[in-house]
């Protein structure tokens, strides 16, 4: 026991605490109900999220001019079975060998607020390998590459915008913001829809994680039902028997009237 | 009665994340900078800088252009990732470099409808930002004094918007906050 590390990180005197960045999560939620913010309406991702040190210079400071949308950002690029090879939907087979770690099925459908499929169109995935290390060589984690891991996928949805892809199951991730960091498991998404102006990027999360409540990006979501939407259902219809774990999330894409989204869980209100 | 009870209940929207630091595994390829190729007739430049509130600039940045071909009409057409030489796509991405520079070969868009301003629509990401921002880069023209939603900006937020014409294309920097901030769109 004597050989365990006390930490595999320095850091700089006065960088925050889990401690630290714990209370800014609990003073955000509790002074900043989950429909009051005018740029973003209920329950949306809250741009200026100081727990999550990098978004302090990047986001802008003036709401969001209110626009009709033109005919291009009506339109989507179109995208084709010419752009996505049919295999790159499976990250376990790109190199010679099997990669390491819980292989699992991720799948569910791609549709617009009103339930529209977002069909033949372009998803776009990249992962922490089982370790919980990312194919870059910016990355500094000192766990193992896995050679037979690139973390990449990419597939066009069905016409009932339905994607599925094979994958290994991520491993949480180390990260500077505070000190012991670490990045719930979570798979990068990138989607587009039937308008430009749905085009979103976000990250999936797995059911039960216990590193949730302590990500302030994940946090950045204020609402339960907003980061209930960003985590997918373990699905045993979905898993293989002896092979893979099945994992279902929906994506629902919303281009228009962003400011004014209201909750569907919370009262009606009459007009 | 409310109009959204007679209608099909929305379903929730799922919330945006940041594109992360490791971006370039997933989003990056070969060509998505070159809507058309570089040198082609007819292909123009368009390049910038994006900058943090500090005026410092943003090295882990991604911005998207979707736009018309040169006629204004919308691209349909599949190609964005493997693309063709003899269609237009409309779709580029640029990832910003240790400079916080974009850059991107394509045609000048036009007009959609007769007489409006033509612009690029385009979608910002970055490290550190945790939604997605949408703006235009609208091309200078006289068309510019046509546009309804152009008129009711300050000058000073009105220039965030416009291009400036260079030699070989156009030059727009994107400002994420401060003193320049770029305005940045949320739609009707």
């Amino acid at each position: 026991m004597d050989d365990i590390p006390k930490s595999a990180a320095t850091y700089p005197p006065g960088h925050p605490t889990q401690a630290d960045i714990d209370a800014e999560i609990a003073d955000i939620r509790k002074n900043k109900p989950t429909s009051s913010d005018p740029n973003w309406g209920d329950h949306r991702t809250l741009i200026d999220y100081p727990p999550y040190r990098s978004s302090i210079l990047r986001h802008p400071s003036a709401n969001l001019e209110l626009v009709d949308p033109e005919t291009i950002e009506l339109a989507s690029p179109a995208f084709g079975h010419r752009d996505v090879h049919w295999t790159e939907y499976d990250l376990t087979t790109q190199v010679n060998g099997e990669p390491q770690g819980e292989r699992i099925i991720v799948t569910g459908r791609v549709t617009d607020a009103d339930g529209r499929p977002a069909a033949n169109q372009l998803v776009e995935i990249w992962q922490a390998n089982a370790g919980g290390r990312y194919r870059q060589k910016k990355e500094r984690h000192p766990a193992p590459l896995d050679p037979n891991f690139n973390g990449v996928g990419r597939v066009i949805t069905n016409d009932q915008g339905e994607y599925k892809f094979v994958s290994i199951k991520p491993g949480a991730y180390p990260w500077p913001n505070h000190e012991n960091a670490w990045r719930p498991a979570h798979i990068h998404f990138s989607v587009f829809g039937n308008e430009f102006t749905e085009r979103m990027v976000t990250q999936m999360y797995f059911p039960g994680d216990q590193l949730m409540p302590l990500d302030p990006i994940f946090q950045s979501i204020t609402s339960p039902i907003g980061q209930k939407s960003l985590i997918a259902k373990y699905d045993h219809d979905v898993t293989v028997p002896n092979w893979a774990l099945g994992y279902r999330w929906d994506i629902v894409l919303n281009g228009r009237n962003r400011t004014w989204f209201s909750s569907v869980d919370g009262p009606e209100e009459d007009e | 009665m409310s109009t959204a009870k007679a209608s099909a209940p929305k379903l929730f929207p799922t919330a945006d994340q940041t594109v992360g630091p490791y971006y370039a595994i997933g989003m990056a390829f070969d060509g998505s900078e070159e809507i058309v190729p570089a040198g082609s007739a007819g292909s123009i430049v368009l390049s910038g800088y994006v900058y943090d509130g500090n005026g410092d600039p943003v090295p882990d940045a991604v911005v998207e252009i979707w736009q018309t071909d040169a006629e204004g009409h919308v691209p349909a057409v599949s190609g964005s990732i493997v693309r063709k030489a003899d269609s237009f796509s409309g779709f580029g991405r640029s990832g910003s470099d240790e400079e916080g520079h974009y850059e991107f070969t394509t045609v000048l868009p036009a007009p959609t409808e007769p007489g409006k301003p033509a612009f690029f629509a385009v979608i910002v990401f970055a490290r550190g930002l945790l939604a997605r921002l949408h703006t235009r880069i609208y091309v200078p023209g006289p068309e510019l004094e046509n546009s309804e939603f152009l008129g009711r900006l300050t000058p000073e937020r009105r220039a965030t918007l416009i291009a400036t014409e260079v030699p070989g294309g156009l030059r727009h920097d994107i400002h994420l906050q401060g003193e320049k901030e770029t305005v940045f769109l949320a739609f009707n």
